[in-house]
């Protein structure tokens, strides 16, 4: 199998500040990864990187998507390439309409420039999504984000991702903020997308909870910055029960 | 073929709708007491108007320029001709219009026909007929549209009754101007309990093209009617006449509820100076909708003087300021009587070094007890070149009473940016729908095709300045 990312030796500033020091990680097609660790240890900077927000800048390393390596390019292109990230914290826009900016995040990404999807069949397939999702027409025609409960935001955050079907999801934290029933109908709809598509998976999270719907083949410690241990699913429950310590008093 | 023209052509000047007979006649360069006289006379008016034009002249020479807002010391009144007939307008052709013009038409999607005659290249627009039969429909309610030209021949006493009463001659330098010269611009006035569906649009927007320099718009609406008035073009107007000074008077009755919505894209040599007033009566409502994207220099405050209990003024303004421009528009509220309200939404735009201001008052008279005023002022400034100031003032001469002042200056939001280009929107259409988002609350006011319009517009200064 392929690797769909792989990141060698990656370092990213912040504001000068060095906050991602050195982090490698091969995502092969298909797999789920997931990422831990304590807050501010750096996993929402590593998505940030590897989206391309241009206030995170690389100092070394590269990032290989697709056997291509895209920190050079701009972010709408790594979005066409197929990745994707649900934001920890995901903006609002005022004005602009949710059923306007899918639509334009749609014809952007799966269609070719001089054939947009017309509004009836897009109608037809954001109504199929938001079934799974579980999500309100009436959300259609709101302002991106604007007046969404916390847990609503990551709804809509997982409906994007349902329409621009990526090949590698990052999810930061999409599972905090969700209620017990939502963390179920979006984990499964997420996974549901997973296996149609093949869609590869790097989690962020907290929590084991979401890791019992999608099951990660691995996971990651992140710590101040570095990979500090990787193993597998198990690896998630020890760390629920005993948190970091272990490894922040190893360092 | 001939006599069916004719008839058409005669029909329509019954309803005023027609362009004066085309005989030429062009006033000589410069202003004098001889060249009003002549307009005056031209136009076969009333002696009082006569005699307000010279006077508004003996204002218009002693007033001084204003000495805040914009630029205007550039402005060469001697080089103007205060009066043409619409039908004398220098001859031009399609290919001598700048291509700009040209492509803009095209692009925002304006009908062959109506580009030629807003250049002012065509003669005939065949839309006229539809035009009329509307006309004929608000007739039957008792509903006066026509131009003001046509509306004091006709109705020399109600006009008499209104005009200048809210916009004195003597009240600013172009006030005085357009007083002794003016020409052309709309004449409505609508019964008691009469309401309107549809906008009542000036001249449809063809004929915008034609309104002229000097119009004058004068607007009454009686007791509980209700009604929108629509001037004004998302495409932009090319004229080679460099001064636009305009007075519009609205007077609503008690309990009558009036919406004004201009468009004003004249292209970037011309210097747009108007002063727009409302008089509003007890529970009566007057709306601004006020959108600025073209002109040289705007000097523009759209006003309501709320002189009822509970009268309501609202104006929401929205202005672009791209290269060269400079957009120096608000509003004031005038709270006359107790129980007042009035609100002020300003949304600016400036990009590639344009500049925006926003010059508001609010003034609450001593007598204008439990009276509320709200302003909210968002610019969105596009680059480092770019400019917006806002210069707010407030008069208040009753304690109890609840105004806010509220004003935000933001750049696009790199973060929002980002978020959209993570969905694969490129740069441009990103900040495209975020500055149509940011000027939502206000396009969303206007009848579709003219938001629609208006976005395209919107996106097309975008990649201009993009180049
Ligand atoms: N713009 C910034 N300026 C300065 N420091 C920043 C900036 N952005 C992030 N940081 C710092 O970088 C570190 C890593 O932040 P990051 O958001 O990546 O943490 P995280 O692992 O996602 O934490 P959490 O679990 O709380 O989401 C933190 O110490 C944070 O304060
Ligand atoms: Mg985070």
């Amino acid at each position: 199998m392929k690797n769909i990312l792989s990141i060698q030796n990656l370092k990213v500033k912040v504001d000068q500040k060095e906050i991602i020091k050195g982090v490698s990680l091969n995502i092969k097609s298909g797999e789920i990864h997931a990422l831990m660790g304590p807050n501010g240890s750096g996993k929402s900077t590593l998505a940030m990187a590897l989206m391309g927000n241009p206030d995170f800048k690389i100092a070394s390393g590269k990032a290989l998507f697709n056997q291509r390596n895209i920190l050079a390019e701009p972010p709408e292109k790594r979005a066409k390439q197929g990745l994707f990230l649900s934001f920890q914290y995901p903006q609002e826009i005022a004005g602009v309409s949710l059923f306007n900016f899918l639509r334009t995040a749609y014809n952007n990404v799966k269609r070719k420039k001089n054939d947009p999807i017309s509004v009836a069949e897009f109608r037809n397939l954001l109504e199929e999504k938001s079934r799974l999702l579980k999500i309100d027409p009436s959300f259609w025609g709101r302002p991106i984000n604007e007046g969404f409960s916390g847990g609503e935001k990551k709804k809509a955050e997982i409906l994007q991702l349902s329409i621009l079907e990526p090949k590698l999801a990052i999810l930061d934290e999409t599972d905090s903020g969700l209620d017990i029933d939502a963390l179920k109908t979006v984990a499964e709809g997420i996974d549901q997308i997973r296996r149609k598509n093949k869609m590869s998976i790097l989690i962020i999270t907290h929590y084991q909870r979401i890791l019992r719907y999608i099951k990660p083949d691995f996971v990651h410690v992140l710590l101040a910055g570095k990979i500090v241990e990787s193993g597998r699913q198990a690896l998630a429950g020890k760390l629920e029960q005993k948190g970091y310590l272990n490894f922040i008093k190893k360092k | 073929m001939i006599t069916k023209t004719a008839e058409i052509v005669s029909e329509q000047y019954k309803y005023g709708f027609a362009m004066p007979e085309k005989y030429v006649y062009k006033s000589k360069k410069g202003l004098d007491e001889k060249v009003i006289q002549e307009i005056s006379w031209k136009k076969s008016e009333p002696a009082w108007m006569t005699k307000f034009r010279l006077q508004s002249y003996q204002y218009f020479k002693k007033r001084a320029l204003p000495k805040w807002g914009g630029d205007l010391k550039k402005i060469n009144f001697d080089s103007i001709y205060y009066y043409i007939k619409p039908t004398d307008h220098p001859a031009k052709t399609w290919e001598e219009l700048p291509s700009e013009i040209k492509e803009t038409y095209d692009k925002i999607g304006v009908p062959e026909a109506e580009k030629k005659f807003l250049a002012g290249v065509g003669a005939q627009y065949d839309s006229e007929m539809v035009y009329h039969s509307l006309i004929e429909n608000l007739e039957k309610q008792g509903i006066i549209f026509l131009d003001t030209d046509s509306a004091l021949q006709q109705y020399p006493d109600l006009v008499k009754e209104y005009w200048g009463t809210i916009v004195p001659s003597n009240d600013n330098k172009f006030a005085a101007l357009n007083s002794a010269v003016w020409s052309g611009g709309s004449f409505i006035y609508v019964p008691k309990g009469v309401s309107v569906k549809l906008p009542l649009q000036a001249y449809f927007r063809i004929n915008a093209a034609r309104m002229g320099q000097f119009e004058r718009t004068l607007i009454i609406a009686e007791e509980g009617s209700d009604f929108h008035y629509l001037e004004g073009c998302t495409a932009p107007i090319y004229t080679t006449d460099s001064l636009h000074a305009a007075v519009v008077e609205v007077f609503i009755k008690k309990g009558a509820r009036v919406r004004y919505t201009t468009i004003q894209n004249w292209s970037n040599n011309v210097y747009n100076l108007v002063t727009k007033r409302m008089r509003i009566e007890a529970e009566g409502i007057g709306e601004w909708i006020d959108c600025n994207l073209g002109s040289k220099l705007t000097m523009k405050y759209p006003a309501c003087y709320l002189m009822g209990p509970g009268a309501r003024g609202e104006l929401l303004s929205m202005v672009y300021a791209g290269l060269g421009q400079h957009q120096d528009a608000g509003g004031k509220m005038i709270h006359i009587a107790p129980h007042t309200s009035s609100r002020i939404t300003s949304k600016s735009i400036s990009q590639n070094g344009g500049r925006t201001s926003y010059r508001g008052l609010i003034q609450i008279n001593s007598k204008a007890e439990e009276s509320k005023s709200r302003v909210v002022c968002d610019a969105l400034i596009l680059d480092e070149k770019s400019r917006s100031d806002t210069y707010p003032d407030m008069k208040i001469y009753q304690q109890n009473t609840q105004v806010e002042h509220e004003a935000t200056v933001s750049k696009i939001g790199e973060e929002q940016l980002f978020y959209l280009m993570s969905r694969g929107i490129d740069q441009m259409t990103a900040e495209t729908m975020i500055i149509n988002g940011f000027i939502e609350p206000i396009v969303k006011e206007l009848p579709l095709e003219y938001a629609v319009e208006m976005n395209r517009l919107i996106q097309l200064q975008m990649d201009r300045s993009i180049g």
